[in-house]
């Protein structure tokens, strides 16, 4: 009985927290409210097993990544500027297709699942360790040790990116300068 | 899985480490050295080492990493043409990248991983590492697309390309949970092997796992309804990138595309449909709405959407013939379309251009060797023979009719012939109008002759006697597995 | 035990709010942050899943995407920084200067 309350708390906490970060105004506190969906999102993590993740999540989700955002936001002052929403006329059949595929999606997520022997199998007896970080390192450096390398590929194009496109060159200078 | 697939073996992936460890090098060393010009010529030579190592590797199929690399003639034949798009790439953006005053050495470094990327999207069987190779390709191109940081439609360009970008991935990440849901495994290999229980135990979750992953990929290669953002994209980046676009990663997602839904997903004959729809919708918006174009720049990226369109023609027809019809198809395209981008290229780095097809008109009268050239390549767009382009087409379109695909043909031989006006119209401005000012000559530099020399030798050779490249193309497809 | 199925629905519900969000919103930066909402949701499909299946490959592949997320992060910022430095906006609305 807990764990249905803490997953339905939880679990409005994370679409909430989703829904009123679009909603804002103030990106600084869109990112707060992302910060909140996702911890949300952790304790669902955790609740599925997944105790090395869920962690994850907060530690290098909330706390790194969205940390950067904010700190972007930050740098960049944004608090005077305006949005709007979308009015212009191309948006309207887009939304529409975007929105059938999705309301599609949902559709068949519930409607296999529902009738799927393959998930309603659930197993309630878990691997030992499940979710803790032995397994996850195990596989981190055997059968996926590939896709694990090219992450640090990936991260280091990433940082030459970011670099390239951020730094102050010599022009950048004469325009603060003036 | 036997023990050699379940191998842990980098040296089957010695082509992509060596353009990797090499782009490496080159950024450290460009920070030391000052010399540009050794910079690309180290790049160039980089690539044409790693593709040396790929081509060793033609005929040994081999696979490792538990089954998520495969080495085949597939993954070699398109490393090829990753590796020639990077290295011509390079080449011809020597010139603008000074005349627009944007140079440095990280351009080559970019183009080497994004062609490191693509290289692993050919030769993973893995839908894990596909999404790998695929943002290891995106981000180095996200950052070439903004590369002229001081000019707004640049800017403008590169974020459009990262948000489209980001929001498909998020599809392809969404569309692989489902298939692991569906499946609990990425492997094609072993979704394929288990195709019928899957489908019978969780069809729909299944289909709209693929779905979601088709979706994530037609962004990527740009198919119509997923095309918004080319034309923006294409006209605001700098312009020998908008030739990179156009060829390399567009090849790179029919690669996974081909992996995933000729191979993997070989037996869902219900997409058929879906890709029949997307194949006529792709061709029929791109080639009419070029027509109105009047920025070249705009006009080819619409180009590139019709042709992404005849390649969805084979990917509808599925089987081996069709495939390697479509890989003959991309080299072909590689070589005209780059072409032409690099003469457009050459037009652009004059001041004040603005890449409207009016600002060539008189060029066949100050250059009419590089307004002969532009000629053959609108023409192998076209499809005239004998061009690599009428090539291509030809197997395309002859495969569909032999699996029976006769309405799609029609359609598609009727949008090769709505093509031919707004090609023409390019080498009518070039040959036929005056302008009312002098054409302002354009620079060769041996770099940009190098291009154009491959270029137009690739073009008619691949039209001209096409049986040994077709043979090669049919050889490429999955040898093994 | 609650159903995997209502984890599986709350993830499909994530994503759509967060493909809303991309398509709505106008500000580069909630922009970006839907499309953070959208690798998260698959995550979370991705752990319900990987509970279900009782495989513990699925928590790599949710350490995959946020290595993945965290390099795009990188780069989408930077090239948001060199733009709102060109114009003193990241209003989506100002970067329309190819429609005609």
């Amino acid at each position: 009985m807990l764990e249905v309350i803490i997953f339905y708390i939880s679990a409005l906490i994370a679409i909430g927290g989703a829904v009123m970060m679009i909603a804002q105004r103030n990106p600084v506190a869109s990112v707060l409210y992302l910060i909140l969906s996702l911890v949300a999102q952790a304790v669902l993590y955790i609740q599925l097993e997944a105790l090395f993740v869920g962690a994850l999540l907060i530690i290098v989700y909330a706390g790194a990544i969205l940390v950067l955002f904010l700190f972007v936001i930050m740098l960049l002052n944004l608090r005077g500027e305006k949005f709007g929403y979308d009015q212009g006329k191309v948006g309207v059949a887009t939304k529409l297709i975007f929105s059938l595929v999705l309301i599609f999606e949902l559709a068949a997520v519930v409607h296999t699942v529902s009738r799927s022997t393959n998930l309603a199998r659930t197993s309630e007896h878990l691997n030992p360790g499940f979710g803790s970080v032995p397994p996850v390192a195990e596989l981190l450096y055997t059968k996926y040790l590939l896709p694990f390398e090219l992450t640090s590929i990936l991260l280091l194009v990433a940082i030459i990116g970011a670099v390239l496109m951020a730094r102050r060159d010599r022009a950048d200078k004469e325009k603060e300068m003036t | 899985m036997d023990i050699r697939s379940a191998a842990i073996d980098f040296g089957l992936l010695t082509p992509h480490l060596v353009i990797a460890v090499a782009a490496m090098a080159i950024l450290l060393l460009g920070n030391m050295v000052r010399n540009r010009g050794l910079m690309t010529v180290l790049s160039v030579g980089a690539m044409a080492v790693g593709m040396i190592y790929g081509v060793m590797q033609w005929a040994a199929p081999q696979s490792g990493f538990y089954g998520m690399v495969a080495i085949d003639n597939f993954s070699v034949f398109f490393s090829i043409i990753f590796i020639s798009t990077g290295i011509m790439a390079i080449l011809m953006s020597r010139d603008y990248l000074v005349a627009k005053n944007i140079d440095s050495h990280e351009y080559n470094v970019l183009i080497m991983f994004a062609t490191v990327g693509m290289m692993l999207m050919a030769s993973s069987t893995d839908l894990l590492v596909i999404f790998l190779g695929l943002e290891i390709m995106s981000v180095p191109l996200y950052v070439m697309a903004g590369m002229a940081r001081r000019d707004n439609f640049s800017g403008e360009s590169g974020i459009k390309y990262f948000i489209i970008g980001a929001f498909a991935s998020g599809f392809l990440v969404y569309g692989i949970a489902l298939i692991y849901g569906a499946t609990g495994t990425t492997d094609l290999r072993r979704i394929l092997a288990d195709f019928t229980f899957l489908k019978m135990q969780s069809e729909m979750l299944l289909y709209s796992g693929a779905i979601m992953v088709l979706a994530a990929f037609s962004f990527k290669v740009a198919v119509v309804p997923f095309h918004m953002w080319v034309p923006d994209v294409y006209e605001g980046a700098p312009t020998p990138v908008t030739g990179y676009f156009s060829v390399g990663p567009k090849a790179a997602g029919f690669a996974a595309l081909f992996r995933i839904f000729v191979f993997g997903f070989g037996q869902f004959s219900d997409l058929t449909m879906v890709f029949w729809i997307l194949a006529v919708l792709t061709m029929t918006v791109g080639n009419i709405l070029a027509i109105f174009q009047n920025n070249i720049k705009r006009m080819l990226a619409y180009s590139s959407i019709a042709h992404a369109g005849y390649v969805m023609v084979a990917l509808t027809t599925g089987g081996q013939g069709a495939v390697s019809s479509a890989v003959y198809y991309l080299a072909a395209y590689m070589f005209f379309n780059l072409g032409a981008f690099a003469i457009i290229t050459m037009i652009d780095c004059r001041t004040g251009s603005n890449n409207q097809i009016d600002g060539i008109k008189g060029l066949s009268g100050r250059h009419p060797y590089l307004a002969s050239v532009l000629t053959l390549f609108m023409f192998a767009l076209a499809g005239f023979p004998p061009t690599a382009g009428f090539m291509g087409k030809f197997f395309i379109f002859s495969e569909a009719i032999k699996n029976g695909y006769v309405w799609l043909t029609v359609i598609a031989i009727l949008n090769s012939l709505i093509s031919v006006y707004y090609y023409l119209r390019v080498v009518v401005a070039a040959f036929f109008m005056k302008s009312d000012k002098d054409f302002l000559p354009v620079t060769y530099r041996p770099a940009m002759f190098i291009v154009l020399l491959i270029t137009v030798a690739g073009t008619l050779v691949l039209g001209v006697i096409p049986q040994i490249w077709v043979e090669l193309a049919r050889l490429s497809m999955f040898s093994i597995f | 035990m609650i159903p995997i199925t209502h984890y599986l629905i709350l993830s499909a519900m994530l994503f759509a709010i967060g493909v809303t969000g991309v398509i709505i919103s106008r500000n580069l930066i909630i922009m970006f942050m839907s499309i953070e909402v959208m690798l998260n949701a698959a995550n979370l499909a991705i752990i319900a899943f990987s509970r279900s299946l009782n495989l513990m490959d699925g928590h790599v592949f949710v350490f995959l995407v946020m290595a993945v997320a965290a390099a795009e992060a990188a780069v989408g910022l930077a090239i948001i920084i060199n733009l709102f430095r060109n114009r003193e906006s990241i209003n989506a609305d100002t970067f329309s200067l190819m429609k005609r």
